[in-house]
């Protein structure tokens, strides 16, 4: 497997929806090419800190706010 | 392809399922339940796309009446929080086209670069790196970094990666093919690991390195 290759799958590889087969081909890579091996598990781990990091924080009194404005224009609504 | 996530609840019944009933029968406390479920989501969502605070108050108002109003063509065969995305989605690229006064907006604006799809930075991260920042400095990081994305590789990788959409789900939301989404979202990904190792990366710390160069020892002195 070349680098370009592993690139193509990489998303399926943070996914984990590889092929049993190909799995082994994708470890024999890694164990001899550290620039792939860092792109992957940087790349899984930009995706973990966008996912648990909240970028856009809504403020309780805010979301409350806002809950409100909702409910009570659906309440017109109908 | 052995170990593709199985789909969750396709045999079984979405809860939402009961609620969206409860809502049509005329019980507005279920619908209650469906924002409070969904609300924070859809705020996020209208922010990344407009980048606009007031705008994406805004959309999730909009979004949320809108999606009330339209229930009862609501076909259920989607997921009720998929189709309300939708709505979300569609109002925020409104709002986006309005404050660019009538300028088109699309989902494709600007995905035509090649810029960052492939790595060139291969410097390893530190184990924790974000614990080297505050909250404050990590949120300005990862929202900077996010904003530099093209607005159609942005979505794509909020609705997939931090909002967990599947794929197929955001083909859906985002009238995009199911391989247009995953070319996006690879790009989206290797660009965002691009530039966050700027800051996570062992051998440069962006931040420490702005206000003060290395200086040479007593050069000046």
């Amino acid at each position: 497997m070349t680098c370009t290759e592993f690139l193509k799958i990489l998303d399926d590889v943070i996914d984990e929806s590889i092929a049993v087969e190909t799995r082994t081909e994708i470890e024999a890579h890694l164990r001899k090419c550290g620039h792939c091996e860092v792109v992957l598990n940087t790349t899984r781990k930009t995706i973990e800190i966008f996912r648990c990091h909240e970028i856009y924080e809504v403020p309780t009194e805010v979301s409350e706010r806002l809950h409100s404005a909702i409910m009570e224009r659906c309440k017109k609504a109908k | 392809m052995s170990t593709i996530q199985p789909i969750a609840g396709q045999d079984e019944q979405h809860p939402d399922v009961a609620l969206v009933a409860q809502v049509r029968a005329g019980d507005v406390a279920a619908y209650d339940t469906l924002v409070r479920k969904y609300e924070r989501q859809i705020f996020r969502i209208a922010q990344h796309i407009t980048q606009n605070r007031e705008d994406a108050e805004d959309v999730m108002q909009d979004a949320f009446l809108k999606a009330y109003e339209k229930l009862d063509q609501f076909q259920g065969n989607s997921k009720f929080y998929t189709w309300l995305v939708r709505i979300a989605v569609n109002e925020s690229l409104m709002r986006l086209r309005k404050r660019r006064t009538g300028k088109l907006v699309s989902m494709d604006e600007d995905v035509q670069t090649d810029e960052g799809s492939v790595p060139r930075d291969f410097a390893d991260w530190a184990p924790n790196p974000e614990q080297n920042y505050t909250q404050a400095e990590l949120a300005e990081i990862l929202k900077k970094t996010i904003q530099g994305l093209p607005q159609g590789f942005r979505v794509v990788f909020v609705l997939r990666d931090v909002e967990g959409l599947s794929t197929e789900e955001t083909a859906e939301t985002l009238g995009l093919s199911v391989p247009a989404v995953k070319s996006r979202l690879l790009r989206a990904r290797l660009q965002l690991r691009e530039r966050l190792t700027r800051y996570f990366g062992r051998k440069a710390p962006a931040i420490a390195q702005a206000g003060a160069a290395p200086r040479g020892d007593g050069a000046e002195a």
